[in-house]
C-alpha cells in the first residue's frame, strides 16, 4: 500500500514536470504578452522596461529555471495582469468553481441513481425505455448550447432566475461561498444544472447496468427467498453493491466536472477559475495559465489516488497489490 | 458439386447480415437516415444553400437580425432568420455543418490510423514498447479531453489544421487502447498461430491478420469518437479557441448568437445548436446499434 502511494506520487511529480515544460515552452512561442499589456502608445524604451520588469528579456531556459525554482517553493510566478502571485489569484477563484462542481455532482447523483435503479429493475417498462432514450439525448447534447437554452428559457423568457453572475457570498470556514443562501442558490442553480446534465446521463446508465447485472446474482435471489421486503433487498443489499463502482466513477468524474466548468463558467459569467483561465489565455497571462493547469493536474492526481484507495477500502476483494500502478 | 456451390452462395455475406441486424432497430435506422441526410447537406452545401454566407457582397446589413420566416429588402425569404450581419441562417448552418463534419471526420480518421497502428503494434511487440505506449495512454486518458485540447490550442493558436491536431492528440489514445485489447484477444487465436507457423513476416501478420480482425471494436469506438470530436470542436470554437471566424463551424455560429440571446433573438444560437444536436444524436444512435450487433457478448 505504502509502496503503491509512493509510486503514484512519484509518477505525479513526473507528470507535473512534463506538463510544466510543455505548457511553459508552448506558451513562450505564442504571441508577445508585452504587446497586449503595454499601452499601445508606449514607446520602445517603455516596452523594454516592462519586458525587463516581467523577466521576459531572458532566454527561455533561464525563464523556465527561474519558474522551476519558484515552483518548488510554492511560488508559481506573478500574474502579468493582476500583478499578484498567480496562485493567490487562482485560490481566490477556486471556491466558486468547487461549489459549482459539488452542487452539479449532487444534482446528478440525487436524480441519476433513482432513475437508473428504476430503469434497471424494470428494464422493459415504457418509463425505463424513456429514461434510457432520454439519457442518450442527454449524452448527445452539447453542454454549452444547453446552457444557452437554460438562460433563454428560465432567465429571458420566464424571468424566474438570474441569467449570469454569482450571488452574494458569505464567509463559511474561511471560504467565500454563495450556495448557502437562498439568493446565492438562485444564481447557482442554472450553471449547476447545466454542468450536471452530462454526468446525469453517465450515472443513469451506469446505475442501470450495475442493477441489471447484480439483481441476477445469487445473493439477491437468496435475500428474496428469505422473504425480505423488496424495499430492503433493493435499498440495502442491492444498493450497497452497486455503490462500489459508482463511488469510483463519481470520484473520477468530479475532476472532469471541474475541467468542464470552464465552459459553464464562461456561459454564465461565473467568476470561477475556469473563466479566469479562458480570460488569461486571451490576455496571454502566462503565469496564470501555467499555474491553473498545474493546480488542476494536481487536483486530478489527488482525486485519482483517493478514489483508488477508497475503492480498495470499500471492496475487500480488491487489494492494491505491490505490482499495481 | 454445382448444387453445393449454389447452396453456399445463398448464405448471407457478413455485410448483408450486418445490414439486416442493423435494420432490426427502427430508432437506429432513423438515425442512419438522418446521418446520411446531414452528410448530404454538408457535402453539397454550396449547391443547395440559398445564399453564399461568406460572400460579403451578397450580404445586406439592412437584413440583419430578421426573425425566422421574415422577408428581406431584396425579397429573399429567410426561413430561419438572419444573423447580426444579415446572413441567412439556413445557409450559415449548411456551411457550418460542412466545417464541423470535416473537422470531426478528418481528426477521427487520422486518430484511428495512428491509434490502431500503435495499439496493435503494442500488442504484437510487447515488452518496453508496449509499456511506454500504454503508460502514455493511461496518463492521457486520466485527464478530461477538454483540458488536453485547451492546453494544445492555447499553445498552437487558431486554425482548422491546429484544431485537427488538438483533436487527434486527444483521441488517438482511445483507439490505441481498444486496438491493443482487441489485438491481444486475436493474437491468441489459432489463425494467427497458423499464420506464424507458415512463416509469415511480422508486418504481414499485423497488417493482414491482426488489424482487420480488430476492426469491429474500432469502428464502434470510432463512431462515438467522431460524435465526441464534433461536440468538442464546437465547444472549443464557442470558447473562442477553435476555428477562425473565416471558417465558422456550428460552434462558432452558436457563439456569435450568444450576444443576441439576452435580447430574445434566440434563432441565431438556437438553430445551429439544433443542427449540432441532430448530427451528434444521429451518430450516437447509429453507434449504439453498431455496438450491440458487433459485440460478441450480446450476440443472439
Amino acid at each position: 500500500m505504502t509502496a503503491f502511494v509512493i509510486r503514484r506520487l512519484a509518477q505525479a511529480v513526473f507528470v507535473l514536470f512534463i506538463t510544466s515544460i510543455l505548457v511553459f515552452g508552448g506558451l513562450y512561442l505564442v504571441g508577445d504578452p508585452i504587446e497586449i499589456l503595454v499601452h499601445p502608445e508606449a514607446d520602445q524604451i517603455e516596452r523594454e522596461r516592462a519586458r525587463v520588469a516581467l523577466g521576459l528579456d531572458k532566454p527561455l531556459v533561464e525563464q523556465y529555471l527561474t519558474f522551476l525554482k519558484g515552483a518548488v517553493t510554492g511560488n508559481l510566478g506573478k500574474s502579468f495582469v493582476y500583478a499578484r502571485p498567480a496562485l493567490d489569484v487562482i485560490f481566490e477563484r477556486m471556491p466558486a468553481t468547487m461549489e459549482l462542481a459539488v452542487l452539479a455532482m449532487l444534482i446528478s447523483i440525487v436524480l441519476g441513481i433513482p432513475l437508473g435503479l428504476y430503469a434497471g429493475l424494470r428494464p422493459n417498462s415504457f418509463i425505463s425505455r424513456s429514461i434510457m432514450t432520454g439519457s442518450i439525448v442527454c449524452f448527445s447534447l452539447p453542454t454549452f448550447w444547453v446552457g444557452l437554452l437554460l438562460i433563454l428559457l428560465f432567465a429571458v423568457t420566464l424571468g424566474w432566475l438570474p441569467s449570469t453572475g454569482r450571488g452574494p457570498t458569505e464567509e463559511i470556514f474561511g471560504l467565500q461561498l454563495s450556495i448557502f443562501s437562498l439568493e446565492g442558490l438562485r444564481y447557482a442553480l442554472l450553471p449547476a444544472l447545466n454542468l450536471a446534465l452530462l454526468k446525469l446521463a453517465l450515472i443513469i446508465r451506469l446505475t442501470r447496468a450495475q442493477t441489471r447485472e447484480q439483481s441476477l446474482l445469487d445473493y439477491i435471489k437468496f435475500a428474496r427467498a428469505k422473504g425480505l421486503r423488496s424495499s430492503r433487498v433493493i435499498g440495502v443489499h442491492l444498493l450497497k453493491n452497486i455503490l462500489i463502482p459508482l463511488v469510483t466513477v463519481i470520484g473520477l468524474e468530479l475532476g472532469s466536472v471541474i475541467a468542464y466548468a470552464i465552459v459553464t463558467e464562461t456561459i454564465f459569467a461565473w467568476p470561477g477559475m475556469g473563466k479566469l483561465v479562458i480570460d488569461s489565455i486571451f490576455q496571454l497571462d502566462r503565469p496564470i495559465v501555467v499555474a491553473y493547469l498545474l493546480v488542476v493536474v494536481c487536483m486530478y492526481i489527488i482525486i485519482n489516488l483517493v478514489v483508488d484507495i477508497l475503492y480498495s477500502l470499500l471492496d475487500p476483494r480488491v487489494r492494491i497489490s505491490e505490482q499495481h500502478g | 458439386m454445382t448444387e453445393q456451390v449454389q447452396k453456399i452462395a445463398k448464405v448471407q455475406t457478413p455485410f448483408k447480415r450486418l445490414c439486416s441486424q442493423f435494420a432490426e432497430s427502427p430508432v437506429a435506422l432513423v438515425g442512419l437516415v438522418v446521418l446520411l441526410a446531414v452528410i448530404f447537406v454538408a457535402v453539397f452545401a454550396p449547391l443547395i444553400s440559398p445564399q453564399n454566407p461568406y460572400d460579403l457582397s451578397k450580404l445586406d446589413l439592412m437584413d440583419a437580425r430578421l426573425a425566422p420566416g421574415e422577408t428581406g429588402l431584396g425579397g429573399q425569404h429567410y426561413l430561419l432568420g438572419t444573423d447580426g450581419q444579415g446572413r441567412d441562417m439556413v445557409s450559415a448552418i449548411f456551411y457550418g455543418l460542412r466545417v464541423s463534419l470535416y473537422v470531426g471526420l478528418t481528426s477521427g480518421i487520422i486518430a484511428l490510423v495512428i491509434g490502431s497502428v500503435l495499439g496493435v503494434l503494442a500488442a504484437h511487440l510487447g515488452g518496453r514498447f508496449e509499456q511506454i505506449i500504454m503508460r502514455i495512454v493511461d496518463i492521457q486518458l486520466g485527464f478530461p479531453a477538454i483540458l488536453v485540447a485547451l492546453v494544445l490550442l492555447a499553445v498552437l493558436g487558431k486554425g482548422v489544421d491546429k484544431i485537427i491536431i488538438a483533436l487527434v492528440s486527444v483521441q488517438w489514445a482511445y483507439y490505441a487502447r481498444t486496438a491493443r485489447s482487441a489485438a491481444l484477444v486475436e493474437r491468441g487465436k489459432e489463425y494467427v498461430e497458423a499464420a506464424r507457423s507458415l512463416g509469415l513476416k511480422g508486418s504481414r501478420i499485423v497488417l493482414r491478420h491482426l488489424l482487420p480482425n480488430a476492426m469491429a471494436p474500432l469502428i464502434v469506438v470510432g463512431t462515438v469518437q467522431v460524435a465526441h470530436a464534433i461536440a468538442l470542436e464546437a465547444t472549443l470554437s464557442f470558447l473562442g479557441l477553435g476555428l477562425p471566424a473565416t471558417e465558422p463551424s456550428l460552434g462558432l455560429l452558436i457563439s456569435n448568437g450568444y450576444e443576441y440571446l439576452l435580447s430574445g433573438k434566440y434563432w441565431i444560437s438556437v438553430y445551429p445548436g439544433i443542427a449540432l444536436l441532430i448530427t451528434i444524436l444521429a451518430i450516437n444512435l447509429v453507434g449504439d446499434q453498431l455496438r450491440d450487433i458487433l459485440n460478441p457478448r450480446l450476440s443472439r
